[in-house]
């Protein structure tokens, strides 16, 4: 079986035209930059299930889309932050990250006290999410995806609507996750200082293209996988094993 | 006057009951559909705003008269002749009469929503009708109130439709308003100003209430 992700679609939104290939290595965080309206946000869709292209798409050898089957979002074990951290209002901060813990046959003890210590969720676990910051709110929204136990993590521009302050504030949370968590992610963002300090690889988009992908990027995300200190390694096992995740 | 009383809530929240059941797909529907005809039934929905309450009781009493296409079919099955003059008619007319006010509030709660929530829970493996329970109707739960509170009201101040479907039979279709209009034309000034009053008192409190709903919505944005 091979791991990681391999997609391809190829189909028009409106007078939008999306024509992609995209390979994501499992633990390497893909960057994915490029102008307003080049198609990364519906790329996402397409990735999530959210919008449905002609294509298809493999995660981990298993068949999510292809020409005669499609499966739907909530299907998926997929893990999506928003460029909003649109949290379930009429939710507690619990009450979001259980939400799709339960419906993913429920994360183990430990597991959610990796994700809420990792995160840093501790003191917000009580409180309504109208109270919180926007840097907490994406906090809690990273988190109640991890908990929904995703084979991919999709991250949307999560830091584009935060002003400063919040996004130095996440951005170390970032940082750790990348360290420790095995999925392949693709996180998209306008802002070079995010990419250079999180993404293993990066592509540009322009138009609904992919426009230079690095030859052999998933291999030389996997290089820098297996690069990695032994001390991040063993965080890395470590929360796969608690988080019940398939490394 | 208190089987009057009694007849009106009954009627007022059997209509608001049913009708919440009723109005939810329809405006989900409305709320979520893209094609522009959903605004022909939007407009069927609304119909009953415009028009003369006595108009559409004149077409609710024909429609439940006996042997017409609607009771012919509920004679032969279940052995009903007519629905006229009778308190199931009138919460039959009382919800179409209130329909609007049901839909409406109900429609723009959803529309306010917005999809991503739904996509949201989609993302976190929730089932269309597990997100719709869990997810819409919690955060739509603001239109339901006001839906409810308006289709009550609404019922409770029915004067044409309920006289042309009920008949005003006392204990079985007579209502406050219609009581309220006898009492005047028999100058018993004393009862009807009492009921009348009660009546001014609920129309205030109901508005009351609405603006309270308003107010919070506005503090605590969805």
């Amino acid at each position: 079986m091979k791991e990681g992700v391999e997609g391809q679609f190829a189909g028009t939104v409106g007078a939008f035209r999306l024509e992609v290939e995209i390979a994501l290595a499992p633990g390497a965080i893909t960057g994915l930059s490029g102008p307003s309206g080049c198609g990364k946000t519906t790329l996402i869709r397409c990735l999530a299930g959210l919008a449905r292209l002609p294509g298809r798409l493999l995660v981990d050898g298993e068949v999510w889309q292809d020409e005669r089957s499609f499966r739907p979002a909530h299907r998926r074990p997929v893990g999506v932050v928003f460029q909003e951290a649109s949290l379930l209002s009429h939710l507690s901060v619990r009450g979001n990250l259980d939400y799709g813990a339960r419906r993913a046959g429920g994360a183990s003890a430990a597991a959610r006290a990796d994700v809420v210590d990792l995160l840093g969720l501790g003191p917000l676990m009580a409180r309504g999410v109208q109270n919180l910051s926007g840097g907490e709110r994406q906090r809690v929204a990273l988190g109640r995806a991890l908990l929904s136990r995703p084979r991919l993590l999709l991250m949307d521009e999560p830091l584009s609507s935060l002003d400063a302050a919040s996004k130095a504030e996440i951005l170390p949370y970032l940082e750790r996750l990348h360290r420790a968590l095995p999925m392949p992610m693709l996180y998209v963002t306008h802002d070079d200082r995010e990419l250079d300090r999180l993404a293993d690889v990066v592509l540009h988009m322009r138009e609904g293209r992919i426009v230079d992908a690095p030859a052999g990027a998933p291999d030389d995300a996997a290089a820098r996988l297996a690069a990695l200190t032994s001390g991040q390694r063993d965080a890395l096992a470590l929360a796969a094993l608690r988080a019940g995740l398939d490394p | 006057m208190g089987e009057v009383i009694w007849t009106t809530i009954r009627l007022a929240g059997l209509t608001t009951v049913l009708l919440l059941v009723l109005a939810t797909p329809l405006a989900w529907w409305l709320a979520r559909r893209r094609a522009w005809w959903k605004e022909i039934v939007a407009a069927v929905v609304t119909l009953p705003i415009i028009l003369p309450p006595t108009v559409l009781g004149f077409y609710i009493l024909i429609a439940v008269a006996p042997a017409s296409p609607l009771m012919a079919p509920l004679q032969q099955w279940f052995g009903i002749r007519t629905l006229a003059f009778t308190f199931e008619g009138l919460v039959i007319a009382s919800m179409i009469y209130s329909l609007p006010f049901a839909v409406q509030p109900i429609r723009n709660a959803f529309e306010a929503m917005g999809e991503r929530p739904m996509e949201v829970a989609a993302t976190l493996r929730a089932g269309p009708l597990d997100a719709f329970f869990t997810v819409a109707l919690p955060l739509a739960r603001r239109g339901f109130l006001g839906a409810a509170i308006l289709v009550f009201a609404h019922t409770i101040g029915e004067f044409g439709v309920v006289l042309m479907i009920g008949g005003s039979i006392p204990g079985k279709t007579e209502v406050v308003s219609i009581r309220i209009y006898q009492l005047v034309e028999s100058l018993n000034f004393k009862d009807a100003h009492k009921l009348s009053a009660g009546l001014v008192a609920f129309a205030f409190a109901v508005l009351l209430a609405m603006l309270l709903i308003d107010r919070r919505t506005d503090r605590r944005p969805l």
